[in-house]
């Protein structure tokens, strides 16, 4: 077991990457039983920070010291057998493993001639009973929740003997109750640990921490006591510029529907009922948000009114035309635009550059090819331009769009489906996990294209963005359409009650 | 691609070469060869006189016009080890339509025999594609079946239908193929042929086709992410079932060309086993239309010094396959160091520092 850490300090350190300084002369520390908040922008090098504590990466300048004495951490088990333990954003679990089985891949201990389950067992009980963190250690982990999953990566750190936790947003995919739920746990924990983690989320970072630390641009731009400052001010620091929230505040709209979705039935990928009966409408220039608890037939309603996905029954009435089980490119053809939940697996191809992700939709389009030979020059002009227009922040438009940050992937994908000149957007999740100059971008963005007359079906967690954007917000629970409320009725207790599924 | 990166995929891939000859050494001393000897027959032998250097050539053209279509299958996500099989049906059809166009002018008939071979190798490229595009059955299976299907058809063929009936030794074999139907040499007492000809014409076509044409794009996009590429509208299986078409196509010209320019009759392992070693010459060139050509002159090497080892030495001609093995295993796991960031990075880092600042002051 890993001593106490008293402090954990870190003085000075440099990192750069090719055409980027991703930390530029950073020093901060955390001190016993502290909490503290590492907030900035997508790219201001919170994570790079983090990587080079565990000992992904090597700093090129600088050091790190644990109560007062020097580290140097060739790579991530250096720095478990110091005590610091980290969640990373994406979970690092075998999907097909069970609870103990994933635990005893980070237990070397437990590596005998057959693993020691039984040690692994005893451990997790006594870690989960000791932090308040139920978790089942018998089950598979695909057969668990997100929340849940986060909970079986705290055990199998803490299991380790972390003394420091580093959460690297851990908020960003959970439900508004598992945050809750979360931010006790991490409150509770802090009596025995100290604890570094990074969110967007300013509510979060005020609810939570001791101490928050603001990163721009790889430098460290201010360090204080969290109680001293709103989340406004810390929000103004964190972009450089004061931040207004994106509010539609339009009269409502009148007219016919554009989009109308009639008795929708479609199966899930596990083949039950994802949309049941499903009704809804939205009319030109109008925003429907969209409000729920994810997985209640959210993502199969997007992909079927695209053409991804089968129509078991009913009817999606696209501009007076009927296009249930069409194909996504004669949907694309009809003027649908589209922005995926997945953004870096679905709305880009991820290995090709920015310039390629581009024309995904249009390489056949008389603009950007003739007789099938496409025009090079046209389309680096237009990537050039919408990389401008957009804020695009890359070295140029050949990288790979994989390699770009969260915020900048959403950004190529908005760029691409606002500048066709679409109809209709169906907008999934668009902000989720991105920092708040860029949801406030992309926010700015679909109001815009709301003024040109395009009808919007924007579906979201937070309820926040769907009041602020929404004309109307109706709720899905269990594939049904809940209620439709108009912006002046909806509040968030009413649309908590009815994202549960209680009717009023 | 920026300059750092070219340079390190080629320093890669040279130390790819090393490590193998590394462990090929190995191989020699344990049969009891003379490493140094071994290695400089292999290395000096093609370049000894015109006519050995003509031998390289001329095995330089199955392996790039397989190679070639090993790129499109492979960018469209969709391995083709079933380029054997497609080869051996091009073979057949050439060889069939060969005695059939008879008497027609050369520049007629010559271009009929390629295309029944593309024909033939398309369709039998074909049939893994829909089945992998429509039913989801694993493309290696299917084409590594097909394969031994079509080489106990291609024997069926020159014992039965194509045999020759002139032929008084019992070797199951066609007839000479007429000689308006055979590519002609380039030089008097030399193999090399005109089959070179199409291959250079299918870089250019391939090279295109790939990167300049939408239909190449949307291939390697399906390639790359089918999932994104559905959402982009492009239909995923119409492609990968071209790509197969495509790939099968170029296997079975390699067929023709090899039947028409070298050994003039079809006959028993006419392919020789390009339909592999092709696969392993459009991965060294990183599935690149324009690297096939260099990496198609280093096996065509390879595969030369196999001859030369015979005669000259007593070190067994397969060391040449067990070498090819190794270095198929050394490249696939190079793949990953060459797609590595960090590696890439550190690589940057050492020998490219100038870069940085350039950078930094950019």
């Amino acid at each position: 077991m890993a001593k106490e850490i008293k402090e954990l300090r870190v003085e000075h350190i440099t990192k750069r990457f090719p055409g980027v300084l991703a930390s530029d002369n950073i020093s901060l520390s955390v001190g016993e039983h502290e909490i503290l908040a590492l907030v900035g922008e997508n790219g201001a090098g919170k994570t790079t920070l983090m990587n080079m504590i565990m000992g992904l990466y090597q700093p090129d300048e600088g050091s790190i010291f644990i109560n007062g004495e020097e580290v140097k951490f060739k790579d991530p088990n250096d720095a478990f057998s110091a005590g610091i333990g980290m969640v990373h954003q994406r979970y690092m679990l075998v999907p097909n493993m069970t609870v103990l089985e994933n635990v005893a891949l980070g237990l070397k201990e437990s590596w005998k001639t057959v693993v020691d389950l039984k040690m692994v067992r005893d451990r997790v009980k006594e870690v989960s009973e000791h932090y308040g963190l139920a978790v089942d250690p018998d089950a598979y982990i695909w057969q668990l929740s997100v929340g849940e999953q986060q909970r079986v990566e705290l055990v199998k750190t803490l299991c380790q003997g972390a003394k420091f936790l580093i959460l690297d947003e851990p908020t960003s995919a959970l439900t508004p109750q598992e945050t809750d739920d979360l931010i006790k746990l991490l409150k509770r924990m802090s009596n025995e640990l100290s604890i570094i983690f990074i969110s967007h989320k300013l509510n979060e970072v005020k609810a939570l921490s001791d101490k928050v630390c603001i990163l721009r641009h790889g430098k460290v731009v201010f360090e204080g006591n969290t109680s001293d400052y709103t989340p406004k001010q810390i929000a103004a620091m964190m972009t450089g510029h004061e931040v207004e929230t994106t509010e539609n505040k339009n009269a409502p709209v009148e007219g016919e529907p554009v989009l109308n979705i009639k008795d929708l039935c479609v199966k899930s990928d596990r083949d039950f009922y994802a949309l049941d009966h499903f009704n809804l409408d939205v009319r030109a220039g109008e925003i429907v948000g969209l409000a729920g608890v994810s997985g209640n037939g959210q993502k199969e309603l997007a992909e079927v009114i695209n053409g991804l996905r089968k129509v078991e029954s009913g009817t999606i009435e696209f501009m007076g035309k009927q296009i249930q089980n069409m194909t996504p490119a004669q949907v694309i053809k009809r003027g649908m635009g589209y922005i995926p939940e997945e953004r870096n697996i679905e709305g880009i191809v991820p290995s090709m550059s920015i310039k390629e992700n581009i024309i995904l939709k249009d390489s056949e389009s008389s603009r950007f090819s003739k007789q099938h030979i496409l025009n090079n020059k046209v389309i680096e002009d237009y990537a050039n331009k919408l990389r401008d227009e957009f804020d695009i922040r890359s070295p140029h438009i050949h990288v790979p769009a994989g390699s770009l940050s969260g915020g900048n992937i959403q950004k190529v994908i908005l760029a691409r489906e606002i500048d066709r000149n679409p109809k209709f957007l169906v907008c999934v999740y668009p902000i989720r996990g991105l920092d708040m100059g860029a949801a406030e971008f992309i926010h700015k963005q679909l109001l815009a294209l709301r003024e040109r007359g395009v009808g919007i079906l924007l579906i979201s967690e937070e309820l926040e963005e769907i009041m602020n954007l929404s004309d109307r917000i109706a709720v899905i629970f269990k594939g049904k359409n809940q209620k439709v409320l108009m912006k002046g009725e909806a509040t968030t207790s009413r649309l908590g009650e009815l994202m549960a599924g209680v009717g009023d | 691609m920026s300059n750092y990166k070219l340079i390190y995929r080629i320093t890669v891939l040279t130390a790819a070469v090393f490590i193998a000859l590394l462990v090929g050494a190995a191989i020699i001393i344990a049969v009891g060869g003379n490493v140094f000897e071994t290695y400089w027959i292999i290395l000096s032998m093609p370049f000894k006189n015109f006519r050995s250097l003509c031998e390289v050539f001329t095995r330089m053209i199955p392996l790039m016009i397989i190679a070639l279509g090993i790129c499109v299958s492979s960018r469209c996500g969709i391995n083709n080890i079933g380029a054997e099989g497609q080869m051996h049906m091009g073979v057949v059809a050439a060889c069939a339509v060969a005695f059939a166009v008879q008497g027609l002018p050369r520049l007629i008939a010559i271009p009929l025999c390629i295309l029944a071979a593309a024909l033939a190798g398309g369709a039998y490229g074909f049939v893994p594609g829909f089945l992998k595009a429509k039913l989801e059955v694993s493309e290696l299976l299917s084409t590594v079946m097909l394969n031994y299907a079509a080489a106990l058809f291609y024997n069926f063929c020159i014992r039965v239908p194509l045999r020759d009936p002139n032929d008084a030794t019992g070797t199951p074999m066609s007839a000479r193929l007429p000689d308006n139907t055979l590519l002609s040499k380039f030089f008097r007492g030399t193999s090399f042929h005109g089959g070179i000809i199409l291959a250079i014409l299918l870089v250019v076509v391939i090279y295109v086709l790939l990167f300049k044409t939408t239909w190449g794009y949307k291939m390697r996009a399906a390639g790359a992410s089918a999932r994104a590429a559905r959402y982009g509208g492009i239909n995923v299986p119409k492609y990968l079932i071209i790509a197969m078409v495509i790939s099968g196509a170029c296997a079975g010209m390699a067929g023709a060309t090899e039947l028409m320019g070298l050994q003039t009759r079809a006959m028993e392992n006419i392919t020789s086993g390009y339909g592999f070693s092709g696969i392993v010459v459009a991965l060294f060139a990183s599935l690149h239309p324009i690297a096939v050509i260099p990496a198609a002159f280093f096996f065509g090497i390879l595969l030369y010094s196999q001859v030369n080892l015979q005669i000259l030495t007593s070190v067994p001609p397969n060391l040449v396959q067990t070498i090819q093995g190794v270095i198929i295993l050394i490249i696939v796991a190079l793949q990953m160091i060459i797609n590595n960031p960090y590696s890439q990075e550190k690589f940057r880092k050492r020998f490219f520092k100038n870069q940085i600042k350039d950078i930094k002051e950019a």
